[in-house]
């Protein structure tokens, strides 16, 4: 049996220990509402209710088939490339439905970046890779496109790597500077939003946690939705983490809260490696 | 709110192995410090000095499980980082054992103060001395207990009776203080009294401790009250005015 999940999960109150972060009390910058969303018949995301703050890490945690990863691919809409899949309810982003087939794809897909499991730049240079989308939505002079690149480049903690060589092939990097690069590609269109799914599952410890010290770091600009495998990740990394099972929210709340004392007994033993 | 219960066992079974093993290491070791204390008691009340001196030489025995649970503790956090009810299980494993191997200290003290006693004259003081003892080893079984069955009411209970102890401490404190005024003579034996009757207090202070630590254990969250002192000893003056 799955305890419901209360019909609204809102960012909760800071905890009242003196270490902990600061929590935005302000809106929440996406928000699922009543959602629920169909692979052709199949029931993957059942009545999900959930904010995503502002400037704040969000992971999204549970077993494979739970429905966290199709959570984030319905925050930006990334389904509707595909026939039969089909949701219902509403995902605001500042407020407005994006579910709406009136919101702009567009404009959609310029303030929720995505970065996915498997790194996969554009087999381009490294300097086409970042400009290449923003050539998409902007015109720039060379100059202002060169500053675009290289603070994306910057802000991806990738510039130091590879300011020598920009006009080279993008395939010839690492797999964690390839995943670098992805979230500099995401980052160069000045997103509101960057989902993450599972961003670092192919990469080693060292690359892991260059990208885990970047997501600090984002969240100073940047609303960041995550979705990992990996436990202590989500515990390292996120202010909320939310816990899905069959579709289902389970339990949502401060991560520091959620991964030492969880509120239901599908948490904790999720958690602690019990699950059957 | 109480911390919600976990199902049976985890994915890895060698995971259980370890948690279970550390939990063990827990209850022998708090078994060996209550028969230290027991065994300390005896020999004061028999006047026994070679029973006295293996209590004192079987405090290196906890002393070295301690450091097994130490290391086990270590093992854990390194490899299976645990988390939620598990994290608070091994936690509450590395303080306890601490908490008890003082408790074996405080016996293997006390014991050593009988040999000193045993040199002089025979007291009649000594009746107040067991009694306390007995009521700090019950504190000690009943905080063990809850450990061992998850009892977070059971270690409630045992924390609120050290105010007892502590009482009784501070009787026998005036009691003893009294018989060195009455008699220059008493004030060797006393004195050696009044350590081992601190000593025994102290070790009401550690179940305290451990029961602070099962009922954190068990609900995620620490005993929300301040346990009145019964322990005014430290500001009881000496009326000698007479």
């Amino acid at each position: 049996m799955i305890d419901v999940p209360s019909p609204v999960a809102v960012a909760p109150l800071p905890p009242a220990t003196a270490a902990a972060k600061p929590v935005a009390t302000g809106r929440p910058k996406m928000a699922a509402r009543g959602l629920d969303f169909y692979y052709d018949g199949f029931h993957a995301l059942k009545n999900v209710s959930l904010d995503i703050a502002e400037k704040r890490v969000t992971a999204l945690i549970g077993p494979s088939g739970c429905g966290k990863s199709t959570l984030l691919r319905v925050f930006n809409r990334i389904y509707s490339i595909y026939p039969k899949l089909r949701a219902t309810g509403e995902v605001l982003l500042d407020g407005e439905n994006i579910l709406d087939p009136k919101f702009p794809l567009n404009r959609l897909r310029s303030k929720v970046g995505m970065v996915f499991q498997k790194p996969v730049p554009f087999p381009m240079s490294i300097y086409d890779n970042i400009a290449y989308g923003i050539r998409h939505y902007e015109k720039l002079s060379k100059a202002e496109m060169d500053a675009r690149v290289e603070q994306a480049l910057v802000q991806g903690a990738l510039w130091g790597e590879v300011k020598d060589k920009l006009k080279q092939s993008a395939l010839g990097l690492s797999g964690g500077q390839q995943q670098r690069l992805c979230i500099a590609r995401a980052i160069a269109l000045r997103p509101e939003v960057i989902l993450l799914d599972e961003p670092t599952s192919a990469l080693d410890p060292i690359a892991t946690g260059k990208i885990e010290q970047l997501i600090s770091e984002l969240k100073e600009h940047f609303t960041i939705a995550i979705v990992t495998h990996n436990m202590q990740q989500a515990a390292r990394c996120s202010d909320y983490t939310a816990f899905m099972y069959l579709g289902e929210l389970v339990e949502y709340g401060n991560t520091e809260m959620l991964f030492t004392k969880p509120a239901k007994k599908q948490t904790e033993d999720y958690i602690t490696g019990r699950f059957g | 709110m109480n911390a919600p219960q976990q199902s049976g066992e985890h994915t890895v079974k060698g995971y259980d192995a370890e948690l279970q093993r550390l939990t063990g290491e827990i209850q022998r070791m708090g078994e060996a410090a209550l028969a230290q204390l027991e065994a300390a008691i005896d020999a004061v009340i028999e006047r026994d000095s070679d029973a006295a001196m293996r209590v004192v030489n079987a405090d290196d025995a906890i002393d070295t499980l301690e450091q097994d649970v130490s290391h086990d503790v270590v093992r854990l956090l390194a490899l299976r980082q645990p988390l939620a009810r598990d994290l608070r299980e091994v936690l509450a494993a590395l303080r306890i054992a601490s908490d008890i191997e003082r408790i074996g200290d405080y016996a293997a003290n006390v014991a050593k103060r009988s040999l000193v006693l045993n040199q002089l004259a025979p007291v009649g003081l000594t009746s107040a001395l067991p009694r306390l003892a007995a009521l700090a080893a019950s504190l000690v079984r009943d905080v063990l207990a809850a450990y061992r069955d998850n009892d977070a009411e059971r270690a409630l209970d045992a924390w609120a009776r050290d105010e007892e102890l502590d009482e009784q401490y501070t009787g026998l404190f005036r009691e003893l203080l009294t018989y060195m005024m009455e008699d220059p003579r008493n004030i060797t034996p006393c004195t050696h009294l009044l350590f081992m009757a601190k000593n025994i207090e102290r070790i009401g202070d550690h179940a305290t401790n451990i029961a602070e630590n099962v009922y954190f254990l068990v609900h995620g969250v620490h005993i929300g009250q301040t346990r009145r002192k019964g322990d005014t000893t430290a500001s009881l003056a000496i009326d000698d005015s007479h």
